[in-house]
């Protein structure tokens, strides 16, 4: 069993490092995104895995604590702001 | 066969490290180079995991991948496109930068693994028997927090003052500024903030628990309690204005504060600097940590906001001026 | 003990070959829209038969409900970013790709 987890981590590892061609090419920023979005799933179930092919409990912790993190980069994608400029001027003229 | 799949995992894991480094400094655009360093910083946890530290796995998960990310992302904003693309120094710096970059790399491993083969090395076991053996004068169970909050305190003191210094620094740059764009929020947004925040905040309390058994501790939770700030903020809540005051430097500082007011009342008391009384009881460990956790979050907070506040009338962070009008 | 295990093993390469289909969705997909797909698909199915065969060797209920708890966490996160990203792409102008 140990090793069929192993394995499986392996394969997933595998899945994170092709799944770079993504970021890496991708041609919008949403594209890059979305594939660092992808990344901390697999990365919760490798935890997961690895967790249980070496009884340790605390790993399952850390793919809690990457379940809720891994939404909060993107919505700070999301919400960035693209145009500073606009709040540099003094008289207000910004566009929603 | 489960021998040869951990090595191949820590192998694939070393080698994706190394490249997604060379080229996280190799691209021209910064946004795609923020988008490696978060996915670095999700690799860089599983080698923490691989080598069995998995305290600094959360550290790193939360700190790298999550905080970090969120600081840089918004940091960009103050470039204008220009900038965003980072010049070369032309053809040809590229290319020997192609081949310089990874010979660099290499020397270090190679440095590395000549040490670990040497039997020196591999004849000395390490403090953990030490540390553990030395366990039952604290009252903690795990080795990681008797080391950071006790045997090594005055490192995790300092390094609190640390993190203080650097909002220092942030805020002496300039006054704070809008950061987010001001569309409204999609409710699909805000239902994830309904269901996350309370979870962030229980995880962080049971992390902070945890780190008296087990991995967790002061860092980490503070570390997810800022994560859940920042989710705050970046549903555009905001901390009224005169909380902006002397309270949030209050907020700021009082861990490094209660820290040392510690220390100092440990050097009364029996003459030494952080020899906590009673051999460090886990309720006095216990508070600290909370303090400490309270300050970091809200200390890595701030400095993702990225200003000083301007005065107590406005919120902090502030709203984007309205066209129509001046806000209050 | 052996059907468990069994079952274990067939879950675990189901959840295989989903995270398999995320990842050549990400990197086939003509377009974000359609790789905003590939993310979800890996995310509910991939990572809850990764939990479902794991509960099902877990010892004790606690374990079980912290994998539960995860998998709730990456499933709705997932499908709200998703949402996110979409609405982001489709206001900066994007169009779905069309099979021309």
């Amino acid at each position: 069993m140990t090793g069929l987890y192993l394995g499986l981590s392996l394969l997933l590892l595998a899945t994170i490092v092709l799944g770079l061609v993504r970021i890496l090419r991708g041609p919008t920023a949403a594209d890059r995104m979305l594939a660092a979005q992808l990344f901390g799933t697999t990365t919760v179930a490798i935890l997961l895995l690895l967790g249980q092919a070496t009884s340790n409990q605390a790993l399952w912790d850390v793919a809690l604590v990457f379940a809720l993190l891994t939404a909060i980069a993107a919505i700070a994608f999301v919400r960035r702001d693209l145009e500073p400029e606009q709040n540099k001027k003094e008289d207000g003229d910004v566009s929603a | 066969m489960t021998l040869l799949f951990g090595h191949l995992i820590d192998l694939l894991l070393a080698v994706s490290l190394t490249v997604l480094a060379w080229r996280l400094l190799a691209t021209s655009d910064l946004f795609k180079a923020t988008v490696l360093f978060i996915a670095f910083g999700l690799l860089m946890a599983l080698a923490w995991v691989r080598l069995d530290a998995p305290d600094l796995a959360l550290a790193e998960a939360v700190i790298g991948a999550g905080i970090t990310g969120v600081l840089l992302l918004t940091a960009l904003r103050h470039l204008d496109s220009g900038a965003r693309v980072a010049r070369m120094s032309g053809r040809s710096g590229r290319r020997s930068l192609r081949v310089l970059l990874p010979a660099l790399g290499i020397m270090p491993a190679l440095l590395v693994l000549l040490c670990l083969s040497s039997p020196h090395i591999r004849s000395t076991a390490g403090l953990t028997a030490s540390v553990i053996e030395r366990l039952d004068q604290i009252g903690t169970d795990h080795p990681v927090t008797a080391v950071l909050l006790d045997f090594r305190a005055y490192d995790t003191l300092l390094e609190t003052a640390v993190l203080l210094l650097a909002v220092v620094a942030v805020w002496s740059l300039h006054p704070v500024r809008p950061i987010f764009s001001p569309e409204p929020i999609s409710p699909a947004q805000r239902g994830l903030l309904r269901l996350l925040l309370p979870v962030l905040i229980m995880t962080s309390l049971y992390l902070l628990w945890r780190g008296s058994h087990a991995p967790g501790g002061a860092f980490q939770a503070g570390a997810l309690l800022a994560a859940g700030l920042l989710l705050l903020l970046l549903s555009e809540q905001r901390l009224p204005g005169r909380w902006s005051g002397m309270f949030l430097r209050l907020l700021l500082a009082g861990g490094f504060m209660i820290f040392l007011l510690v220390a100092a009342g440990a050097l009364v008391g029996t003459g030494t600097l952080l020899d906590y009384p009673g051999g460090g009881a886990s309720w006095l460990l216990l508070s600290i940590e909370a303090a400490l956790s309270l300050s970091i979050a809200a200390l890595l907070a701030t400095a993702v906001i990225g200003g000083r506040p301007s005065d107590r009338s406005t919120e902090f962070p502030p709203r984007r001026k309205d066209p129509a009008g001046e806000e209050g | 003990m052996f059907l468990r295990d069994a079952t274990t093993c067939l879950l675990l390469l189901a959840a295989a070959s989903f995270f398999l289909a995320g990842l050549v969705g990400l990197l086939r997909f003509p377009d974000v829209f359609c790789r905003l797909h590939a993310l979800t698909k890996a995310d509910n199915l991939g990572l809850g038969l990764v939990c479902i065969a794991l509960i099902i060797q877990a010892d004790s209920w606690h374990g079980a409900v912290r994998l539960l708890l995860t998998w709730f966490l990456v499933l709705v996160s997932g499908a709200t970013i998703a949402h996110l990203i979409a609405r982001k792409a489709l206001q900066q102008g994007q169009t779905p790709w069309r099979n021309r």
